[in-house]
């Protein structure tokens, strides 16, 4: 397509070629209008002289006869630019007046008439419109009284030329802006095309370049970014995502690999090759939670549980969890406390939320009883409190918690300390967490328990 | 510790037979990866059932029609149509046959799709075939073993009366906490049977999730004292990699 044929086809253009079209319409009717009307106007104007001009030429004729008349017509018809003039007897032959010829014998019939003629002197053969009227008087003699209507016409062929030039002006005014606006807006869009075009090659860092006139265009270009940002968002997420499965899965899939290839090539008893069958079975199902947690994370992080959302009471299920975890607690020496408000309704997947405070409650006992060094009360504090909007649900230990430095880092999608890593479990615990308050539409907040660790999910309550 | 302590008491061979109430099962499996499907027909016919295989939805729906199965286990990504228009299809038809999804979508919304079809159970890939034996075996006795409306569950000479609450042992009445007592009502029911872990914390805290830890084994334990303590013919045994069975062992 040539750049001109691109040009015609913007809708730019296009709006510009009907504007085009409706605004000729319409100065092509107002100036016909005009031309129409004062054409209109004169002519009546000049009947209305020829008429008068008979009537005072009937008085002359009635007071003084023929002679009379024809001695005025004679004085009148010499006078520069002046009316036409004719006097006939009832023979047609003529006794006064500027006209030598009458080529019409009709014209000496009493009526008001349109013709041409022509000036004789002038030698030029132009014919010249009139309006003349004729009137027969008594004793058969024939009156006729005409005007030029040269200066009306050349008044008529300016209007016609004004609205000749105006509608040409216009066109070429519409044409121009049309071809500026199109352009304009198609180097734009040029240029967004351009844009996108280098993202979809890859490089999602390109963004659509707002002119900050706010249009209609500017506001594309900014929502595109918007969503390209989200996209970059969810794509840089993917890639961590990618690579810590890939840390993950490896990392055990390496310990399963190894103990059986150990257990092939130490051979022995049957009983050595059934422990290493358990142990490669257990290995699996490690592998297994892992998986199934970062499918988990995956999905909530794109937001497809919230279709199984109901209203549910967040202080009914942290009394659930806390009494499913009370008695692995007291094994543990642990003490493990329930502090709730009477109800908490949030809407919320029960199955998610209760996940989200057994991740957390098993967290806080790990660590807790590996806080064998001081004396400190070991004790996990679950409680859930209403705030004017929120719903707090808040798991607190007294073990080692987590340095300052982290815990922002500790939050951000996918992201674990080294050490949590090493120690036992997938280490997905916190983020998916985070990913469940999220999906909540809430937050996960941790902060220094002085000593140990508190974990603040907070999800929008229901008035 | 008192979770080891019990759990040696009983512990089956591996070669046994996981489930000593022995009763054949005829099942069909609608899955159409070939290896999965033989791997399911060894073990099942191992511990004695009877297998049929189809290997789309189609097959699968012309042999689960009249009826003739104990049990249908099912893949939700089948050919020619697919697991749940399948189940959808034979609850229309009012067959009944007690179905479990077997599937790798095992997220939250998936199960809850899954059961919203008509199915009766829903286990997600991968699963270790204890546990799926253990649940094909409890779907597959629902009409067979202690119907649900009964009010009192015995096994030897423990009592759960279901209305008063009450449960006694040799006449002596036990006192249980609310979730004890139906940690014990969920096994009574399914006496003979092995439940698995991850069926308690279904049936009996209406939980899916995986709880990383150990939770349930110290539940049972809790209750194992409760009950067991002071009998010389204990009554809940644990199942080595499978789960747990309430059964009088004196028999």
């Amino acid at each position: 397509m040539t750049a001109l044929g691109r040009l015609f086809r913007t809708t730019a253009f296009k709006l510009a070629l009907i504007f085009l079209v409706i605004f000729t319409i319409f100065a092509g009717s107002i100036l016909g209008y005009v031309a129409f009307s004062a054409r209109h106007l004169l002519e009546e104007q000049v009947n209305l002289t020829v008429n008068e001009e008979i009537k005072g030429l009937l008085a002359q004729f009635n007071t003084g006869g023929v002679l009379r008349l024809v001695r005025q017509i004679e004085r009148r018809s010499h006078q520069p630019g002046s009316s036409l003039y004719l006097v006939t007897t009832a023979a047609g032959e003529t006794l006064a007046g500027n006209i030598s010829s009458v080529d019409s014998e009709g014209l000496l019939e009493a009526g008001s008439y349109q013709l041409y003629y022509r000036v004789v002197e002038e030698g030029e053969p132009r014919p010249h419109r009139a309006i003349v009227e004729t009137v027969i008087l008594p004793g058969g003699f024939r009156l006729l009284v005409g005007r030029d209507l040269d200066e009306t016409d050349r008044f008529h062929t300016i209007i016609l030329r004004a609205a000749g030039w105006s509608i040409l002006l216009i066109l070429a005014l519409a044409l121009m802006g049309g071809l500026f606006v199109a352009r304009r807006v198609l180097s734009r869009v040029d240029h967004m095309t351009e844009t996108t075009r280098t993202i979809m090659a890859g490089d999602l860092s390109g963004r659509l370049a707002v002119t900050g006139t706010n249009d209609e265009l500017d506001r594309l270009a900014q929502s595109l970014n918007a969503m390209l940002d989200r996209i970059g968002e969810l794509m840089a997420g993917l890639r961590e995502v990618s690579d810590n499965i890939a840390h993950d899965l490896k990392t055990p899939l390496t310990r399963l690999r190894n103990s059986a290839e150990e257990a092939l090539r130490v051979g022995g008893s049957s009983t050595s090759y059934r422990d290493a069958l358990e142990h490669t079975i257990e290995e699996a199902d490690g592998l297994i939670k892992i998986f199934n947690a970062l499918l988990m994370i995956a999905r909530a992080e794109a937001g497809n549980v919230l279709e199984g959302m109901t209203i549910e009471d967040a202080s009914e299920i942290a009394r659930d969890v806390v009494e499913l975890y009370e008695p692995f607690a007291e094994e543990a020496g642990i003490h493990l406390e329930i502090d709730a408000a009477e109800t908490a309704p949030i809407h919320a997947s029960r199955e998610l939320i209760g996940q989200a405070l057994a991740n957390l409650i098993d967290n806080a006992i790990k660590y807790s009883s590996q806080n064998t060094m001081t004396d400190m009360d070991r004790s996990v504090i679950v409680s859930v409190k209403k705030e004017e909007k929120r719903v707090l649900l808040t798991v607190a230990d007294r073990g080692p918690g987590i340095p300052e430095a982290d815990m922002e880092r500790v939050l951000e999608r996918f992201v674990r300390l080294e050490t949590s890593r090493t120690r036992a479990g997938s280490g997905l615990g916190l983020s998916l967490v985070a990913a469940v308050a999220r999906l909540h539409g809430g937050t996960l907040k941790l902060e220094d328990h002085r000593p140990g660790l508190k974990a603040i999910m907070s999800v929008p309550s229901i008035p | 510790m008192m979770a080891v302590a019990w759990a040696t008491t009983f512990s089956l061979d591996q070669n046994c037979k996981i489930s000593r109430h022995f009763i054949t099962m005829k099942i069909l499996i609608v899955e159409d990866d070939a290896s999965a499907s033989t791997y399911l027909d060894k073990a099942f016919r191992e511990q004695g059932h009877v297998v049929d295989i189809a290997s789309d939805g189609l097959d699968g729906y012309a042999l689960a029609s009249d009826g003739q199965y104990d049990a249908i286990i099912v893949d939700r990504m089948i050919p020619r149509m697919d697991g749940l228009s399948l189940i959808h299809g034979l609850r229309e038809q009012k067959i009944d046959t007690p179905i479990l999804i077997l599937s790798a979508l095992g997220q939250v919304d998936d199960r809850v799709k899954g059961l919203r079809a008509g199915a009766d159970d829903y286990l997600a890939k991968p699963y270790s075939f204890s546990e799926l034996l253990a649940r094909v075996e409890i779907l597959s006795r629902r009409g067979r073993s202690i119907p649900a409306e009964d009010t009192v569950y015995r096994v030897s000479d423990l009592e759960l009366n279901r209305l008063s609450r009450r449960v006694t042992r040799s006449e002596t009445e036990i006192d249980l906490q609310p979730r004890e007592f139906r940690l014990l009502e969920y096994l009574m029911r399914h006496a003979g049977q092995v439940v698995t872990r991850t069926m308690l914390l279904e049936n009996v805290w209406d939980y899916h999730f995986d709880p990383q830890t150990n939770v349930i084994d110290v539940h049972v334990s809790r209750l194992r004292a409760k009950i067991d303590k002071g009998f010389d013919n204990p009554l809940i045994h644990t199942v080595r990699g499978a789960g747990y069975t309430v059964r009088d062992s004196a028999r």
